[in-house]
């Protein structure tokens, strides 16, 4: 699988990221178990700018990759350079305070079913507010202004006040992306955020956190299991099997030799 | 895998059965030592209809002193609910073991073994030796009761919560209370309502209980009515007692109706 990476040219932007990187992680690992790697030595650079998908067939690291950038899984070895600080160095205090310039949205939305709308939300500001205050919902005014605001870009203006386990799968996650949003993040992490979803509703969710990334100028990694969402809205494509990278470029030069060597055998791409 | 294996799709267990059957011979045992047989029940019939007949009707002539110990008990189980509430919530986070260390989880966990270890009404007596008769060894007694049940509860309450949630409000920086009151609190809520609505609940017919020892409360004179054989008085408080209990469950259905739960 190397012998593809290699064949694979690095593409103009990626050099570009290589040289301006908003995240760069270097030779990453990660063992659940000891000696059983599910990534084996990951290096990428993400530039400051646009949507990079990470494609890959169930189980090659994914969500693992993903989760290690914000440390929710504790990579093995390596280094996860975020604005010129090394993120697997830090101890619990910095991370938290770093953890507060990265968004992340979930598959299964992971909203708190039993809060408000709103305090789903507001959940993205946690890390500027005291636990104290937060338990009172003693947000600063212009916090929920903001949240008022973002909630009406999302389309949930009406929803303030509905608890977030009577919303629908679509809107969850209209939730979810506004959470991290709410963070006013230098960086979201999306992990197959439209898995869960219906195709019409996929492309919305998709089209949304592309517009809100152009908007807000942040970066986006995203997992997808779907590759064409991916082609249709990544600038850039990266192609994992077996805990390693072997593709690494535009989406136009995703053709079905690469995708075969992805997910390996060719039946599927009728 | 060998054919024979393969075949086998249940494999019997004879430990298990073995155990069952030493189980049923135990029953046996247990019933025909101490005298449990259907002829020592009639026997005990008799007994216990004589008994009921001098029950009834309940006699509320002495209603004042029914009422100070009701309040006094009402008292003791509400303060020691309270207190054991307090208590608990923080033992049961540091208790739960989706969420902290284990070298957290242990004491915090022994701490609720000791204080579910003997019956509240060997606890008041150790608190009545201790700081006297009355009220104070009553509310003590039942305080360490609510701990450890509170306690239990409460802890596995929080290990059976979803992490998702939790990761989602870790992920956005925030710091640990914060992810307890927005992550871990909305998922716990509704039960703990119940729960705490139990426990009160327990407390007071435990509260009625360590009277008997002298530690407050109407047990004090339901044993008193008892040993003078004013069964019609001890009728009277039982009855209370139960409309006590009744008031506190529609209360409870309410309480959880304000709090959306």
């Amino acid at each position: 699988m190397s012998s593809i990476a290699a064949a694979t040219e690095p593409s103009a932007a990626a050099a570009a990221a290589a040289a301006t990187a908003a995240l760069s992680v270097r030779n990453l690992v990660k063992e659940y178990v000891a000696g059983r790697p599910v990534l084996q030595g990951i290096s990428l650079d993400f530039a400051p700018r646009g949507i990079t998908a990470v494609i890959g067939p169930s189980g090659t690291g994914k969500s693992t990759l993903i989760r290690c950038i914000n440390r929710l899984v504790e990579p093995t070895s390596g280094a996860i350079v975020f604005e010129g600080r090394d993120l697997v160095q830090l101890a619990k205090g910095e991370l938290r305070e770093a953890r507060r310039h990265i968004g992340m949205v979930f598959q299964e939305y992971n909203l708190v079913e039993r809060l408000t709308v709103m305090e789903n939300v507001l959940c993205g500001r946690l890390g500027y507010v005291t636990p104290l205050k937060a338990w009172l919902r003693r947000f600063p005014g212009r916090d929920v202004d903001r949240a008022f605001e973002l909630l009406e870009t999302v389309g949930l203006g009406a929803f303030t006040h509905a608890r977030a386990d009577s919303l629908s799968g679509g809107q969850r996650q209209r939730v979810g992306i506004a959470r991290a949003v709410m963070q006013q993040p230098r960086l979201l992490l999306a992990d197959e955020p439209t898995s869960s979803l219906d195709p019409k509703t996929s492309v919305e969710i998709m089209a949304l956190m592309q517009a809100l990334s152009e908007m807000h100028g942040f970066p986006v990694i995203v997992n997808m299991h779907n590759v064409e969402l991916a082609r249709r809205f990544a600038d850039r494509i990266v192609g994992m099997t077996g805990g390693a990278v072997v593709f690494d470029g535009p989406p136009e030069s995703l053709d079905d030799g690469i995708l075969k060597s992805i997910y390996g055998g060719e039946d599927w791409l009728e | 895998m060998s054919e024979a294996v393969h075949r086998q799709a249940f494999i019997p267990n004879w430990w298990a059965r073995a155990a069952w059957l030493l189980f049923g011979v135990y029953l046996v045992y247990a019933a025909s030592h101490l005298e449990f047989t259907p002829a020592r029940f009639i026997v005990g019939l008799e007994h216990g209809a004589k008994f009921v007949a001098r029950l009834f009707p309940p006699d509320f002539h002495r209603w004042e002193l029914l009422l100070k110990g009701m309040v006094e008990s009402l008292q003791i189980a509400v303060l020691a609910s309270i207190l054991g509430l307090a208590i608990s919530l923080p033992l049961s986070l540091a208790a739960a073991r989706n969420l902290m260390p284990a070298w957290l989880t242990w004491p915090a966990r022994a701490v609720m073994v000791l204080c579910r270890s003997f019956h509240p009404v060997i606890v008041a007596i150790l608190f009545v030796k201790a700081v006297g008769f009355g009220a104070l060894a009553g509310i003590l007694a039942l305080t360490v009761a609510s701990i450890g049940f509170l306690g239990k509860l409460f802890t596995e309450a929080i290990e059976e919560i979803s992490l998702k949630q939790v990761e989602a409000v870790r992920a956005s920086g925030a710091p640990f209370m914060s992810v307890v009151s927005f992550a871990v609190v909305p998922q716990v809520f509704a039960r703990f309502v119940g729960f705490i609505a139990y426990e009160t609940d327990a407390n007071l017919r435990n509260s009625t209980m360590v009277g008997i020892v002298g530690a407050g409360g109407i047990g004090g004179t339901l044993f008193a009515a008892f040993q003078r054989f004013d069964y019609d008085f001890v009728c009277a408080i039982v009855l209370t007692i139960i409309a006590l209990i009744m008031v506190g469950e529609v209360l409870t259905v309410r309480i959880k109706r304000i709090f959306n739960v």
